[in-house]
């Protein structure tokens, strides 16, 4: 690895890296508006076109709010808690593809941060990371609610991972692949041709059941609704950040918004083939008069493209679901989650081993 | 009390009726109207029977009010005061003539006590100030809101 190759790294994750932080206030501001229209309401509308810069004046309003931290908190481990929710949330972007390869000039530029050959291990371990983040802040912020925030939140997070675990190993046992990149390559291959239309072998066409599961899971691990029992604003007030004010307030904030991008990220490249080109896009790359290189910085460029639709696909839904179903309630959840989700995801796995066994897939 | 209600097995999956919410709230999105008033823009029109800010009617810039202490009179917050004076052609007048809207209840008994429709209850309803006012008779003699 040469000077060049760890340039080319260095600004790949520093575009990454950018891209992650720009995605949360774009998301607040999606989010806001979208719930304001949902609920025939307007929404911000004052600030800039749309009212696009409202995420800035919040911005600029968080920085330079008093940063008063209350008397009766551990200190240390109040500090901590936002660092620490919020780190595991941006490292967890690292082994997700976000292109193909490109080859210039004999040199192979991969368009991933890190191709890790344990991939979704990593992404599993990181994120579980998180929960210690809600933990620390509920047990340090010295305070009942937060306090109750904090433990709804690892009992929540320990049963969903289980469900999410075993509705990966479909996907696994599918592709016989841990790493991203490979899966997401083998998503390439047609599964069923059906005259003109080729349909591609997404995990979501190869397990139908295991991307509900998973995206169920999702909700769950990023606490957003109907799972943000940890939050339960009218139940907890706040949770686990409730003693939190100004920037701290706004890394938890972040953190939840980033951690949306994660998974969005990892549903779209575990069960949408990743940045595999969304149909029409092949055709339309044929049809470009490009050749040799240009034409391979189309097809990256429209590869980039098609992976943040889907995730920004995903980013939406995460929002639309949201202020579509209420919150459950915590033994709903409970129930839910042990009693329903992890006997159906050992059932995907049993009928996963089968179709492998009997060689449909 | 709990209801158990008998769900069929399809309900019960909860995925068909997530996605019947689902296509509900983005119907509301692209079909529902906005029912928001964009405040300093628009305003709410009310009933022109709403009891708002007083004013003093006043015909040819003379007001109609001819001190004769009705309206002080039946005021249950008692927050109408008014020093009554003689014009040179022996008529009476208000030479004060001061409500506190702060200790007003907006009851509108003074509008039906008055005998000349001098005093009147308008439908401005924007009265919030950042000191505790009590406003004179030029400042209610000024016709906003007049109907």
């Amino acid at each position: 690895m040469d000077i060049i190759d760890i340039a080319i790294k260095l600004g790949m994750i520093a575009a990454v890296f950018g891209a992650l932080v720009n995605v949360v206030p774009i998301m607040v501001w999606v989010e806001r508006r979208g719930s304001a229209m949902m609920q025939n309401r307007r929404g911000p509308n004052r600030i800039g076109p749309f009212g696009l810069l409202q995420s800035l004046a919040d911005g600029v309003k968080f920085i330079w709010k008093e940063d008063r931290i209350p008397a009766h908190v551990d200190r240390f481990y109040y500090i901590l808690a936002p660092i620490v929710s919020l780190i595991p949330a941006f490292m967890t972007f690292a082994v997700i593809p976000f292109a193909s390869t490109l080859v210039i000039d004999g040199r192979e530029i991969v368009f991933q941060l890190a191709d890790l050959n344990i991939g979704i291990i990593y992404i599993l371990s990181i994120t579980s990371l998180s929960v210690y983040g809600i933990i620390l802040a509920a047990w340090s912020s010295n305070n009942k609610y937060a306090l109750l925030g904090g433990l709804r939140s690892s009992a929540q997070m320990i049963s969903y991972e289980l469900s999410m675990g075993i509705a990966l190993v479909g996907v696994l046992m599918v592709f016989s692949s841990v790493s991203l990149r490979d899966i997401a390559l083998m998503q390439g291959q047609t599964l069923i041709q059906l005259g003109p239309i080729a349909i591609p072998k997404w995990g979501v066409f190869v397990q139908p059941l295991g991307f509900l599961i998973f995206l169920t899971t999702v909700f769950a691990e990023t606490n957003r609704l109907p799972f943000d029992l940890p939050e339960g604003e009218s139940e907890i007030i706040a949770g686990y950040h409730l003693e939190y004010g100004s920037m701290k307030f706004a890394l938890f904030f972040m953190a939840e918004y980033v951690n949306m991008t994660i998974g969005s990220a990892v549903i779209a490249t575990l069960y949408f083939g990743g940045w595999q080109l969304l149909p029409g896009m092949d055709f339309l790359l044929q049809v470009l008069p490009l050749s040799g290189l240009s034409l391979e910085i189309a097809r990256i460029g429209l590869e980039i493209s098609s992976f943040l639709v889907k995730v920004f696909f995903f980013l939406w839904f995460f929002v639309w679901v949201r202020w579509t179903i209420p919150r459950f309630r915590f033994d709903q959840v409970m129930t839910f989650g042990w009693k329903f989700l992890l006997p159906l995801s050992l059932l995907n796995l049993v009928l996963t081993s089968l179709m492998i066994y009997f060689g449909v897939i | 009390m709990l209801l158990k209600r008998k769900k069929s097995a399809v309900q019960q999956f909860y995925l068909k009726e997530i996605i019947n919410g689902l296509f509900i709230t983005i119907k509301q999105m692209f079909f529902g109207k906005d029912v928001t008033i964009q405040f300093p823009e628009q305003r709410r029109v009310y009933s022109p029977r709403y009891r708002g800010m007083h004013y003093i009617k006043a015909v040819n810039g003379v007001e109609n009010c001819t001190a004769c202490m009705l309206c002080p009179t039946v005021c249950p917050a008692e927050c109408i005061h008014i020093e009554a004076g003689e014009r040179p052609d022996k008529e009476k007048y208000p030479v004060k003539f001061e409500v506190d809207f702060l200790r007003c209840c907006f009851c509108g008994m003074c509008e039906e006590a008055c005998p000349k429709d001098a005093i009147k209850l308008s439908t401005l309803y924007e009265m919030s100030t950042s000191e505790r006012k009590v406003y004179d008779k030029d400042y209610l003699m000024e016709q906003r809101g007049n109907r």
